[in-house]
């Protein structure tokens, strides 16, 4: 029963394995999910459990989620954890998300614009009343009839020619600050370990694998007075982009698959310094799969991160970029948080005899000090 | 829908909104907190202005929604459907023929008149919170009436860039006593709160405050004497009705530069533009 006897620890182990496994089963009268079925009608969990592992494979993310009976952090712990054993072949090209493939595109910053405004699939004006149909299996009472899925309206906007990001629209006046130059090679916090000052590149990655949960916290704090950056929605944009690779040997690049990612880009007010003229400055957010409250609460805490950069006075959390990228992992802070569960007996067993002592030492103290009033 | 009560929340909710509000009435420009209730609706879409909406909404009220001045926006059109779901009651787009509008960042341009409601949605109730993120220590500030932190970044903008650098959202001194946040409205639309004739109801959801603008209530936008506040709008003309004087939104027409400007509140718009054709 002890968690670990003195010995048959391994025998305790196996049986709690083989507990796990019928728990996770559930009742074998209710039929065992399938990974396809996670996929199809799970799908959000899917994509969180890809962006926060960095690894785009929604099929082993399924299998993740079910190996984990949907414990989505747990489920991105087993996804990264076999991320780390892929061989790297090539780096690809940066994404060009102005080549996105559409699903939905919004503004809050202009009315309307080229290319429009594309709602797609969103929650966003659901009303959130329970929906009791669902639960017997009868079709959503928004499910809209098969046929008039407007599909094809989006693509043959797309057909026509790509979005333009509307950063670039702002830039166009000279409004807006310059995106960073892209052909620099950024660094890989998972093969080099992270070390402060931090660049952009490193801070955006961190972000970009980091807890949901976590930069959302972050970034409403920033909203609420805590590190304020006066932020609008400059652009959402979620659908396929492709990836590129460019073999040596070849000397030119070749499209090697499609992934699905969410890009956020905010656009801040900013007074202007010394250096730099009043302007809107950018904060940047991207996730794999859809995931507009990530790559929203990524774009605030990245610009949050700036602003020393920016000349701005660091007083609050989220602008403090170590207090950032120290906690932002999940999966380093699961493991250190639940690591409290394993046996500290030894460091325990030295604390008792530090405080024993302690304790006698302040006792004497005390009888000295009466003997002293007595006197 | 019979499983929810006129308009969604339970009688005793009203009462505990109504209460709320007839507080802040008493108090113009104090943020009174109130129980909040989860809505089904997300917080940061209007929680708390769809909260007093739904409890002084009656039978025979007509209701008018917008969000950024039109009433065709997204949420606007959610917002009107969920009333015209929940409660039954008449919906309209016109301003003068509305007996509770219900408002995200506008003030309609057509001036309200004395029995209209215009309730706002509002994220950030409290004035001095880019000033002081603590709101136990900002609440203090508003007992003792104790502005100064405003004054100073009102200086601080002039000393630095000339003129004050908030241009919505902008802080008002409600009947000389409380510094109220307008809601993120343009400081455009700052005047028409002053001696207006309609009560202006704020609600809050997410902070769960509720305060309030009576009818002929005093309402001034913080400047300096020497530095009066002044309105901001683009200098065009509309393009479809062509008033110069209403406040505009910018369109992007093209990746080259290309710009349209019109009307932000689409009844005042539509109105202009039939006056015009029947003339």
């Amino acid at each position: 029963m002890a968690y670990v006897a003195v010995k048959g620890g391994e025998r305790a182990i196996d049986a709690a394995h083989a507990w796990l496994a019928e728990e996770r089963r559930g009742d074998p009268d209710v039929p065992e999910i399938a990974i396809a079925q996670i996929g199809e009608q799970l799908g959000r969990a899917v994509d969180r459990v890809m962006a926060e592992a960095s690894c785009y494979d929604p099929e082993l993310a399924a299998l993740a989620i079910k190996q984990a009976q949907g414990d989505l952090i747990e489920a991105a712990f087993l996804l990264r954890a076999y991320r780390t054993t892929l061989p790297r072949f090539a780096a690809a090209r940066p994404i060009d998300t102005d080549a996105m493939r559409i699903r939905r595109r919004i503004s809050a910053i202009y009315k309307d614009l080229p290319g429009g405004q594309v709602l797609g699939p969103t929650y966003d004006y659901t009303h959130r009343l329970l929906d009791f149909r669902l639960a017997e299996g009868a079709p959503a009472a928004n499910d809209p009839p098969v046929a008039s899925a407007p599909q094809n309206l989006v693509e043959e906007d797309a057909a026509a020619g790509r979005m333009k990001r509307v950063s670039a629209i702002l830039a166009h006046e000279g409004l807006i600050e310059e995106d960073g130059a892209s052909d620099i090679p950024s660094g890989d916090l998972t093969r080099e370990p992270l070390a402060f000052p931090a660049g952009r590149d490193l801070r955006l990655q961190a972000l970009a694998r980091g807890d949901e949960g976590f930069l959302l916290a972050l970034g409403y704090s920033t909203q609420r007075g805590w590190g304020g950056t006066h932020p609008f929605v400059g652009e959402i944009r979620v659908g396929e982009v492709a990836i590129e690779i460019e073999p040596p040997e070849l000397g030119f690049p070749i499209e090697i698959g499609d992934v699905t990612v969410t890009e956020c880009q905010m656009v801040n007010q900013f007074k202007g310094s010394k250096a730099v003229p009043p302007q809107f400055t950018r904060g940047y957010g991207l996730c794999f799969g859809h995931g507009e409250r990530k790559a929203m609460a990524m774009a605030l805490v990245d610009r949050a991160m700036r602003a020393e950069e920016l000349g701005e006075e660091v007083t609050a959390p989220a602008q403090t970029i170590e207090f950032v990228l120290s906690h932002c992992d999940n999966i380093e802070a699961t493991g250190f948080v639940e690591h409290l569960k394993l046996p500290h007996y030894v460091d325990f067993q030295s604390e008792l005899e530090t405080i024993r002592r302690l304790r006698r030492e302040a006792e004497a103290f005390a009888a000295q000090d009466q003997r002293k009033a007595a006197e | 829908m019979n499983f929810y009560n006129f308009a969604y929340l339970d009688e005793q909710t009203k009462r505990m909104v109504r209460r709320a509000l007839l507080k802040a009435v008493a108090v113009p420009g104090h943020q009174v907190p109130f129980g909040s209730r989860e809505m089904p609706l997300p917080y940061g879409w209007g929680t708390g202005g769809i909260q007093v909406t739904a409890s002084i909404l009656g039978r025979g009220d007509v209701l008018k929604v917008i969000d950024q001045g039109a009433d065709d926006t997204t949420n606007a059109v959610s917002i009107r459907r969920f009333f015209a779901r929940t409660a039954g009651v008449a919906t309209t787009t016109r301003t003068a023929e509305a007996s509770v509008i219900q408002t995200r960042h506008r003030i309609p341009e057509t001036a309200l008149r004395e029995g209209q409601i215009i309730v706002y949605q509002v994220p950030l109730p409290e004035p001095l919170s880019r000033l002081e993120p603590s709101r136990a220590a900002a609440r203090e500030m508003h007992a003792l009436g104790d502005y100064g932190l405003m004054h100073v970044k009102l200086y601080e903008d002039i000393a630095r860039l000339g003129q004050v650098s908030i241009s919505y959202d902008y802080p008002v001194m409600v009947n000389r006593r409380h510094l109220m946040a307008p809601s993120p409205i343009p400081a455009f639309d700052n005047p028409k709160l002053d001696q207006s004739p309609a009560l202006h109801l704020f609600g809050a959801g997410r902070e769960k405050r509720i305060y309030a603008v009576p009818p002929y209530t005093e309402v001034r936008s913080l400047d300096f004497e020497d530095h009066p506040f002044r309105l901001t709008r683009a200098p065009q003309a509309c393009a479809l009705c062509g008033a110069r004087s209403s406040y505009l939104d910018e369109i992007v027409t093209d990746d080259m530069g290309g710009r349209m400007f019109i009307c932000s509140d689409t009844d005042y718009c539509q109105e202009q533009r039939g006056k015009a054709a029947a003339a």
